[in-house]
């Protein structure tokens, strides 16, 4: 690709950016949200097309006009979200929107020849809806080389794979290149970035940075270069200061809407000023545990005390959520697609604020002044890049849309502090701005909980770790004391055993 | 192979913020060449002189001063329902029984003034048929609701299968109040002493609907936009798990907005039986119930944009009445070019969202307009 441009209103996403990729090699896109890296690999899939540039493949210049020409070309993406149809099974999503006749079992014979290629595991009849996400990434990645696709371009593939799923992806991925396919992949988890690449593209506010290889460089460097300035890499931990018991929960059980019981005999308490990290495989009840204590999820059994400062003691169990919030408890859970929960996209920022604030007075209108001064104070501090405040939080980035999540919560001066997966997918710039914006909420003797995916960024920043598995917790550990590895058997031990017994 | 190495001969690119000036501007050219085709397609079918047909369409709406009443009470009709619609549609809540639920406002207030006539002072039945026209087009709202939030069924059906179970309820009572008997028809109700009209006001009698419209359209627009109310509504329909995240009770909102919204829809009812028509038949909603759908999709379920979407319909319904009748044309023609222009009108709306680009040499040329 040469001096590729792409513009948005008039914003440049892309500004003459050159990228190279060679057969057989695994390339990292690197940059902070919203650096276009999407937008540049977007017009190499077809999706959109270039304003300027000329783009090159096997030494000849093309023009990708729609994903059906990139795939004439070899070139497949997988998407951030996934392009399934939901009550297809698998290889009716592979061959979908393939001309050519196919009989059943000739296009099933050669999905499972791709499978025992490359090691994929997947069900060719499974329905996509019964599926977890690191199976439907399989399958959108089958689909790819079901296409006959020789360059891949993953984005952000592991932000929703727990560490064991990624493994088994990067496992793929490494036989995938052996076989002489390249390989590009968009991530922000530069660890990632240095076990699986070859070389790494950096992209900064839309330009071409430079490229780095990887076994020639450390992550300080490429932050450095992506950032375009130095960047401490390291997570602060203030010791807490007078911690008193803040939040006691006990024996909590939660049942979902379909019987499973999703949280067994929970019992904890949380300080204020300390954090404390839950550590889990994705699943493991970490949702439906803080949605009971913010009241959003009905509990089988239990009880949650808040206990205020001056030591009186109030049940949650049972009651509103509104009230709840307004005894100081603030949840930010960010989900798999960002938006959805706590959000609405189709809002601006100050409509987004709103939805916190709405509920206090019992006039009929909404106030209006006061969202939008914590807006625009959310968008002044955090350093959030949007077009204006009016602009609809669907159309920021997703980094930019947790800032909005996770500010709005800490705006409201909470005294105790849910936060869930508060920088998924979100590069680490944003995410050392996150880490700083919850260390100063426990500096100011908050109690927080902090659910996090990165172990180790759990156990830089919490100073305690609870680890659950399957709904029960497994321990609570002392977070400078532990191992990664420790964790990890809490995390899969209980499982261990069970499958063990059956 | 050589066609791919080619740039597309046109490809689009979403437009951020258009200015309102210009996507006016797109609307208004829509609408001009929306009536030149209207013009080539007249002459070409017709052999008629198409200014002909666009001026007896001027006349059939604003011909006298009577047509220019009926045509602005029409309009606020149109209006008042689309207006009741939009409250649900805010919501993603597809309120396809408009037509049921002025039925039922319309069959509310019939009941009264049939069963109370000279039973009450005139202003109390006048204030029992507002109450229960009100009542039952609000009824018609709550229940697709109510099914919606304890089972989450799919209100487009079943606000629409409500509509039916209104026409039959009217169709059964219009035999039971058959005037005269075996007519299978209700006539003028209240002939001689007027139990249950609507007042005139001003000395007129188109002038009622007008100004509840007015107020309707005024009271919509600070609903959605000011309220808590409006701001819960938008976010239930944006995102229902936002909705329970931030302790909104959505299956309360859901039956609340349907009752606005189907109440406002028994107003109308009320409106037709006690105002204009002065009667009740099965079909005094006359598909405006399904009308006010496009008008209100239309203006982007803008209320001050539905006045002028509300009139463009009204408006080429009247027209096409009277080009039917001058030149002898079949009521449907009119029909045609009404479709024409909602066509031009609906499409543009493409223009105003996305920008074309041609071929590299011709968008040079374009920018180098520009500048």
């Amino acid at each position: 690709m040469r001096g590729i441009s792409k513009r948005f209103d008039h914003k440049k996403a892309n500004d003459g950016v050159d990228f190279d990729l060679y057969k057989g090699e695994i390339v990292s896109l690197l940059g902070e949200n919203g650096s276009g890296k999407t937008t540049l690999m977007n017009m190499l899939a077809g999706l959109y097309f270039p304003d300027e540039g000329k783009i090159f493949v096997g030494g000849r210049e093309v023009a990708i006009n729609s994903p059906a020409g990139a795939t004439a070309l070899g070139i497949g993406m997988v998407h951030q979200h996934f392009k399934l149809v939901d009550v297809f099974t698998a290889w009716e999503n592979i061959v979908l929107g393939i001309e050519d006749k196919y009989d059943v079992p000739a296009a099933k014979e050669k999905i499972s020849q791709i499978c025992d290629r490359y090691g994929f595991v997947v069900d060719p009849d499974k329905k996509i809806y019964n599926m977890t996400v690191s199976e439907k990434q399989t399958v959108e990645i089958v689909k790819v080389i079901f296409r006959g696709a020789d360059i891949l371009i993953l984005d952000e593939p592991t932000a929703v794979l727990t560490p064991q799923e990624c493994e088994r992806l990067f496992e793929v991925m490494r036989n995938m290149k052996q076989d002489g396919k390249s390989i590009i992949i968009i991530t922000h988890k530069l660890n990632e970035v240095m076990a699986i690449s070859d070389r790494v593209v950096i992209l900064r506010r839309g330009r071409y940075v430079g490229q780095l290889e990887t076994a020639r460089t450390n992550p300080q460097e490429m932050t450095d270069m992506m950032v375009g300035r130095a960047v401490k890499l390291d997570i602060e931990r203030p010791e807490p200061v007078n911690p008193a018991k803040r939040l006691v929960i006990k024996d909590i059980n939660v049942t979902d809407v379909e019987g499973v019981r999703k949280v067994k005999n929970v019992s904890f308490y949380m300080n204020s000023g300390e954090i404390l990290g839950i550590a889990g495989i994705s699943g493991s009840g970490q949702k439906e545990l803080l949605e009971a204590i913010a009241g959003i999820q009905k509990t089988d059994s239990g009880s949650v005390k808040y206990i205020d400062e001056n030591g009186n003691e109030t049940e949650l169990i049972g009651m509103h959520p509104r009230d709840i919030r307004e005894l100081g408890v603030a949840l930010s859970f960010v989900p798999e697609d960002r938006l959805g929960m706590g959000l609405v996209g189709n809002m601006n920022i100050s409509e987004n604020m709103m939805l916190r604030t709405f509920g206090e007075s019992h006039k009929w209108f909404t106030d209006r002044e006061k969202p939008r001064k914590v807006a625009e104070n959310v968008v002044d501090v955090l350093e959030v890049s949007t077009p204006g405040l009016d602009t609809p939080v669907r159309r920021l980035s997703g980094g930019n849309i947790q800032k909005i999540l996770v500010g709005r919560e800490i705006s409201s001066n909470p005294k105790v502090l849910l936060t869930a997966y508060a920088v998924r997918g979100l590069d680490i710039n944003s995410s050392y701005k996150i880490y700083d914006l919850i260390n100063e909420q426990k500096k100011k003797g908050v109690a927080v909980l902090f659910v996090g995916e990165d172990l180790d960024v759990l156990m830089q920043i919490s100073d305690k770790i609870m680890v659950l598995c399957d709904g029960e917790v497994s321990d609570i550990v002392d977070a400078k004391k532990v191992t990664k590895n420790e964790i990890g058997f809490l995390m899969t031990s209980l499982e261990g055993a069970k499958a063990s017994g059956q | 192979m050589d066609s791919k190495q080619k740039e597309p001969l046109i490809h689009l690119t979403k437009r951020g913020g258009v200015s309102k000036k210009k996507a006016m501007m797109i609307r208004v050219l829509a609408v001009i060449v929306a009536l030149i085709v209207c013009a080539i397609v007249t002459g070409l079918t017709t052999g008629i002189n198409p200014l002909g047909v666009y001026s007896s369409i001027i006349a059939g709406a604003f011909g006298s001063a009577r047509k220019t009443w009926i045509t602005f009470q029409d309009v606020s009709i149109l209006l008042i329902i689309a207006l009741s619609l939009t409250i649900a549609f805010r919501m993603r809540f597809w309120n396809i029984g408009g037509e049921g639920q002025v039925l039922m406002g319309g069959l509310g207030a019939a009941a009264c003034m049939i069963c109370l006539d000279g039973k009450l002072p005139n202003a109390v039945v006048m204030i029992l048929m507002l109450i229960s026209s009100v009542f039952l087009g609000a009824l018609w709202g709550f229940i697709p609701a109510l099914c919606k939030a304890l089972w989450n069924t799919n209100e487009t059906l079943s606000t629409l299968m409500m509509n039916y179970i209104a026409t039959q309820l009217v169709l059964f009572f219009t035999i039971m109040w058959e005037v005269p008997k075996g007519s299978g028809k209700i006539g003028i109700i209240n002939q001689n002493s007027h139990t249950g009209w609507l007042p005139q006001v001003f000395g007129s009698k188109y002038l009622l609907p007008i100004l509840v419209a007015a107020v309707v359209t005024a009271f919509v627009y600070v609903y959605i936009k000011y309220t808590k109310h409006g701001y819960e509504i938008r976010v239930v329909g944006e995102s229902p798990k936002t909705s329970v995240y931030v302790g909104i009770n959505v299956s309360k909102v859901f039956i609340r907005t349907m009752l606005v919204s189907g109440g406002l829809c028994g107003l109308t009812g009320l409106l037709l039986v006690g105002g204009i028509n002065h009667t009740l038949t099965s079909t005094i909603a006359d598909g405006r119930g399904f009308t006010a759908v496009l008008v209100s999709w239309m203006a982007q379920f803008n209320p001050f944009a539905m006045i002028v979407t509300s009139f463009i319909i009204v408006f080429m319904d009247r027209g096409a009445g009277e080009i039917a009748t001058q030149f002898d044309l079949n009521q449907s023609f009119g029909d045609i070019l009404t479709g024409i222009i909602l066509f031009f009108i609906i499409g543009c709306e493409f223009f105003i969202n996305y920008e074309i680009h041609l071929r590299k040499k011709t968008t040079k040329k374009e920018e180098a307009k520009a500048c």
